[in-house]
């Protein structure tokens, strides 16, 4: 799924990266335990949090993902906002809970932790 | 490459929003050095756990990760109060951190169990009231 399409399905905001819009998602995680997308997370992944510090932009970092959703209007702070820029990750802006945000992804195709190859 | 290369980093015990300053680093390293990213990405998130585990438990370290021919070896040093129970520790889900730790996204008892889920062979050498040294490595090839 296609990081604009996203943003449309959940009339997000971006935040950070709109030139990597056109960027694809295999696979999603929804999760504010960061040691559990560390766990589980496959590559080229969208990570849905509810969790603002610096260490939500490292981890995803770390997993080589592409893009994260910051749920029920959570607004990540500049240090973060800088980190993500620095990494090419595109920030979207949810007013949307977690659970609601996942559901619109997963029914719309974004599955689990399948991976496209 | 016939020599060894070394990154050797000072992780900071006092400030948790800074770590994994030294995983972001390694993972800029080893990406110039053409390695690939399915590699580069166990490397960095054995390291990372790592990382923030000085941070949490033992007031910082350091980290030195070699880049050798065959692999990679990344060895975490630190004088912390060391780990009661390896067995334990090792374990999916047990955890001795804080509650304020929980609230930043960590302490869930994920951190050894994926050190060792990303990396090819993990030893821990522990001692109370001394330290803890961690060595990992992870296969180039």
């Amino acid at each position: 799924m296609k990081i604009s399409t996203m943003k449309d399905l959940l009339g997000a905001k971006v935040l950070t990266c709109e030139e990597n819009m056109g960027r694809h998602v295999y696979s999603a995680c929804g999760c504010d335990l960061m040691s559990d997308v560390l766990a589980y997370v496959k590559d080229q992944a969208v990570l849905l949090t509810g969790l603002v510090n610096p260490q939500v932009i490292r981890t995803a970092e770390m997993m080589d993902m592409v893009c994260i959703v910051f749920v029920r209007s959570k607004m990540p702070t500049e240090e973060m906002i800088e980190l993500a820029k620095e990494s090419g990750i595109v920030i979207l802006l949810s007013d949307k809970r977690l659970y609601e945000a996942c559901g619109i992804l997963y029914s719309n195709g974004l599955v689990g932790n399948k991976v496209k190859t | 490459m016939s020599e060894e290369l070394i990154f050797h980093f000072d992780v900071d015990g006092e400030d948790f929003t800074s770590a994994g300053q030294a995983s972001v680093q390694v993972k800029k390293n080893l990406r110039r050095l053409g390695i690939s990213p399915e590699i580069i990405r166990r490397v960095s998130i054995a390291m990372y756990e790592g990382e923030i585990n000085m941070v949490i438990h033992a007031g910082g370290g350091v980290a030195d990760v070699k880049v050798l021919e065959d692999r990679i070896e990344i060895v975490l040093t630190d004088h912390g109060p060391g780990i009661k129970d390896i067995d334990m520790a090792m374990q999916e889900g047990y955890s001795t951190a804080t509650d304020n730790i929980r609230t930043l996204g960590f302490g869930a008892g994920m951190g050894l169990p994926n050190m060792k889920r990303y990396s090819d062979t993990m030893k821990i050498d522990s001692t109370l009231g001394v330290g803890t040294t961690i060595v990992m490595t992870v296969n180039i090839q």
